[in-house]
């Protein structure tokens, strides 16, 4: 009671407003000390029970969680920069196989091209070759001809022109005279026909 | 009773008289808040704390924001070695906010606007910091009266000051966080009561001043809850590390 009392003291020389409200309402209920004991009573048992739950069984689950949490984040970040390395690896090691298989082409290719160039090559020396057999056998053949058609000519020419003669005179000429003229004919008119 | 703006603060008996010795220890309507808060504490952070997922639901997400709220205020203020008192500054953050929000409810009773309840909390404070201070320390703790760089002629009236003002710690705690909540609930009540009597004509002044006054109640209510929790870290850290 006296306890009550000091504390009712102290209180209401430090809440000096108290008594403008004392003048409408009858007082204040705080200063009321009649459930002060009550109220300091269920202060401590709510808040203490409180405080035994939370500090003993909630609060380290909450940070139990939270570390998990931060070291599942971090060990998957790690995972991630890991996985990252690995692929610029292989993206890496991929590159140069393209790299590698590129150059190998090209060479396969430019040893192919070479190969392929040498073969039209000599095929073509092969065929050049006969067609340059080919010509030069033509070219005999038609030296052979040449040379020996103007005989030929002039023979047909004199049988011809003997049998012309027989049928426009009526009788036979010497025939070594129209040969004569046949082949100074010719000769005339060879350069004409032959060009040489 | 509606037209008394005092009367919102009436403590009164639930249920049967319960005494022990000559002490009355009945269940009152005071009682019933504190169990409401401390139960919806306890009940958000078990159901905030259950489940561990990667990917944190609602409640886990409040639970944890609200310990790393806490947890990075006094390691802000106090430093590490605060942690040990990390349980119970979370506890009296929690329960004065949970207290003033449940009061904020029309028809509640608000806890933390009885000076007994904030006196209680406020001297278990000092007298527990000033025993850590003195585990800690020794008697080197008193050097938190002897200011740094005081010339000798200013020491003895220093000390004085800085005595009376340790002193007066747990009253100034006390009386912030009281005074705060009843005047706040006091003015609600009062423009509360001019809504009514003003009537339908000149009603809705006051009862904007008091959608006003709601949103503010709100915010003096966290407010209130967060100086008191910072001002225990402030003292905290005063005996956990002796700056003077």
């Amino acid at each position: 009671m006296i306890k009550k009392i000091y504390f009712q003291s102290i209180f209401f020389s430090f809440l000096f407003f108290k008594e403008a409200f004392a003048a409408e309402s009858g007082g204040m209920p705080q200063l009321n000390p009649e459930f002060w004991i009550s109220q300091i009573f269920w202060l401590i048992l709510t808040f203490g029970i409180m405080y035994a739950v939370l500090s003993k069984f909630i609060l380290p689950k909450i940070s139990n969680n939270l570390e998990s949490r931060k070291s599942q984040i971090l060990e998957n970040i790690e995972a991630a920069e890991k996985q990252r390395e690995d692929s610029e690896a292989k993206l890496k090691e991929y590159d140069e196989i393209i790299l590698k298989r590129k150059s190998e082409a090209k060479t396969m290719f430019n040893q192919t091209r070479e190969k392929a160039l040498k073969d039209i090559m000599a095929k073509k020396e092969v065929l050049d070759q006969q067609i340059d057999d080919e010509i030069n056998k033509a070219e005999k053949e038609i030296e052979v001809l040449r040379v020996s058609a103007p005989d030929k000519i002039n023979k047909i020419a004199i049988e011809t022109s003997s049998e012309l003669l027989e049928k426009l005179i009526g009788s036979g000429v010497n025939s070594s005279s129209i040969s004569a003229i046949v082949d100074d004919l010719s000769k005339r008119n060879g350069d004409k026909y032959y060009g040489n | 009773m509606a037209a008394n703006p005092m009367s919102q603060f009436d403590v009164y008996r639930i249920g049967p008289e319960i005494k022990v010795g000559a002490f009355d220890i009945s269940f009152t309507n005071a009682s019933l808040f504190m169990i409401i808060s401390t139960v919806s504490i306890l009940l958000v952070f078990n159901l905030g704390s259950k489940r561990n997922s990667v990917l944190p639901n609602k409640m886990q997400l409040l639970a944890e924001l609200s310990y790393t709220f806490v947890a990075k205020m006094i390691s802000d203020t106090a430093g590490s070695k605060a942690k040990p008192y990390f349980a119970f500054i979370f506890s009296l953050f929690m329960f004065v906010l949970f207290c003033n929000m449940f009061g904020m409810i029309p028809y509640t009773f608000t806890v933390t606007s009885h000076i007994i309840v904030t006196f209680i909390l406020a001297s278990f404070i000092f007298i527990g910091v000033t025993i850590i201070g003195f585990i800690k320390h020794g008697f080197g703790y008193l050097k938190l009266f002897v200011p740094s760089g005081v010339p000798a002629v200013l020491l003895p009236l220093i000390v004085v000051i800085e005595i009376i003002s340790y002193l007066s710690r747990p009253i100034s705690l006390s009386v912030r966080l009281f005074a705060n909540m009843m005047a706040g609930h006091t003015m609600m009540k009062v423009f509360g009561g001019f809504v009514i009597s003003l009537g339908l004509v000149g009603g809705w002044l006051p009862l904007s001043f008091s959608v006003a006054l709601t949103g503010l109640e709100i915010l003096v209510a966290f407010l209130q809850a967060y100086v008191f929790a910072i001002l225990t870290c402030i003292y905290l850290n005063d005996a956990l590390n002796l700056h003077h």
